[in-house]
């Protein structure tokens, strides 16, 4: 009986030492530098896309109550953009900033913040999750980003919108890489989708995006870019930066940010 | 047995046929995303190495917390653990620990957990949330087929007199002594409860604390107020990992103990060696 098992257990050893080892650390890392496997674990994305948006729809975020309300809200990638021209601009309290919006639209426009707090207005308290896994409570107003849209009127070919921003992440050999996020059309019309010029009650601080911010509710953090100065239609993202559709999104992040 | 001429008893064995295809391949399927899930799960903790209780981050306040000492020099950095407000000087293991180069790094869980080793957010995620798909569609397939046919009521689930003889049961895990012939043939009452709790318990909540933690999905269905707001759920999830892994740490050694290889060949091959009495009323059953 002894000797008819022998063999099976060379078996499992065997077995398990290629399990092991296919799982060892080093294996891993193989693996992940693989282009071609990494495109495979990329392609879990797309299903998250498509379970997540046929089970939320338009549903909205969960709204919170003033008490709700962080006492300190955690400021997170740029705080304190260096860039002269947005500096410049600052120091004179975003007197002369304008959001430029272009791109696939009918009617290219300059909006200064006047302009946007003439337009309706929209106030949400709700959860700001980070990719890092915090998460914060803050009370935003801004004008509905579908309101700005319909302004301009995108063409039909439009199907992402763009948010170029003023903060330089890090110089390249190119030039300084700018922040810049994307969302689809889906979320770009979502009622909760809003450009945000205050927080708290206030003039959005410089930590969180001054003058203007985007809030995409359904989805972390690094979506709702901050110091925006352009927003542009768009039918894709090839010529855009890396052509991922974002700054994080360029560096293997997700660009549906929605888990 | 009866008469004065009782032979010398020898033991038989035979095998049993005791786990069917599927159940094999989830089992090992699901070993494999379980321990993929755990390290790209740390690396993704550690990008903030915290847990907090609540809907929202108190960060003066989190439940656990794995850093750097304040009083580290770059010299000589302090790892330190802090659980609810209680902390433990964990240096090499928690808080700080060789990086991926060898030097003291702050990080929350070590290098040699984490996936990827080195601190890498975004890839840490894809093989996350890659690997938790792999494990829902084996895990669904198999609770479907194990109810189908009918192997989480017939094995699985104890037995209300099963559950009135725990006690006994216990003694005999105490004393290390596992059951034998026919009866080696069933899941006793302990590794019945355990896998029906991992099974329909532990799994199922770690993946809803999982999903509760998407803000896409929190906004159609109330998951995260369910789990007392998403850091609760995130806080929750991490449980749920480590009762895995302190499930699996005593599942290994009870495999060890009770016949490693027997154990294993019938995970892979199905065939489970049975040892009975010759001459015992018990009929062997051949396969």
């Amino acid at each position: 009986m002894k000797r008819r098992l022998a063999p099976d257990r060379r078996q499992f050893l065997r077995g398990s030492l290629v399990g092991a080892s296919a799982l060892a650390l080093g294996g891993c890392d193989q693996f992940t530098d693989n282009q071609t496997f990494y495109n495979v674990l990329k392609s879990a994305e797309a299903v998250t896309r498509h379970v997540q948006r046929a089970i939320i729809g338009q549903s909205l975020a969960k709204e919170y109550t003033e008490s709700d309300i962080s006492t300190w809200f955690k400021p997170n990638g740029s705080t304190d953009p260096q860039d002269p021209h947005y500096k410049a601009l600052a120091a004179s309290n975003f007197a002369d900033w304008q959001l430029a919006v272009d791109g696939l639209v009918k009617r290219p426009a300059r909006l200064s913040l006047a302009d946007l707090r003439a337009m309706p207005s929209r106030t949400q308290i709700t959860r700001h999750d980070c990719v890092e896994g915090w998460s914060c409570i803050g009370k935003w107003k801004g004008v509905p980003l579908g309101k700005v849209l319909e302004r301009v009127e995108l063409d039909p070919r439009a199907k992402y919108i763009v948010f170029y921003c003023a903060d330089t992440m890090e110089n390249s050999l190119s030039g300084p890489i700018k922040y810049y996020e994307s969302i689809g059309l889906d979320d770009a019309f979502h009622p909760q989708t809003i450009l945000a010029y205050e927080m708290n009650d206030k003039p959005l601080p410089i930590p969180h995006g001054a003058p203007l911010r985007l809030r995409v509710e359904r989805q972390l953090g690094y979506k709702m870019a901050k110091y925006v100065m352009r927003i542009a239609a768009v039918e894709s993202f090839s010529g855009i930066a890396d052509g991922n559709g974002g700054y994080w999104e360029d560096r293997n992040y997700e660009w549906y940010a929605g888990i | 047995m009866h008469g004065p001429t009782r032979q010398k008893v020898k033991p038989s064995r035979h095998f049993i046929y005791r786990h069917p295809l599927p159940v094999r391949l989830a089992h090992w399927i699901v070993v494999l995303c379980v321990a993929l899930l755990l390290m790209s799960g740390l690396q993704i903790f550690n990008a903030r190495p915290d847990l907090y209780w609540g809907d929202k981050s108190d960060f003066a306040h989190p439940v656990l917390a794995l850093r750097a000492a304040d009083h580290s020099t770059e010299q000589n950095p302090h790892g330190v653990t802090v659980l609810f407000g209680h902390a433990f000087d964990t240096t090499g293991v928690l808080g700080v620990s060789a990086g991926y180069d060898g030097q003291p790094t702050a990080r929350g869980f070590p290098s040699w957990i984490t996936l990827p080793p080195y601190q890498d957010l975004a890839t840490g995620r894809r093989w996350h949330f890659f690997f938790a798909w792999v494990l829902a569609v084996v895990g669904l397939s198999y609770v479907a087929f194990s109810l189908f046919s009918r192997h989480v009521q017939r094995d699985l689930v104890p037995r209300p007199r099963e559950l009135r003889r725990i006690g006994g049961s216990i003694l005999d895990h105490l004393r290390l002594r596992f059951p034998r012939g026919e009866e080696a043939r069933h899941y006793n009452v302990l590794q019945k409860l355990a896998y029906t709790l991992i099974v329909f318990v532990v799994f199922p909540v770690l993946i809803l604390a999982g999903l509760a933690m998407s803000p896409g999905i929190d906004a159609a269905v109330p998951l995260a107020w369910i789990f007392g707001g998403r850091q609760s759920a995130r806080t929750i999830h991490f449980i749920c990992a480590w009762t895995l892994v302190l499930f699996a740490l005593v599942h290994i050694i009870m495999v060890v103990l009770s016949g490693v290889w027997n154990n294993l060949r019938s995970m892979i091959t199905g065939r489970y060696a049975v040892e009975t009495e010759r001459g015992s009323h018990e009929t062997p059953v051949s396969s």
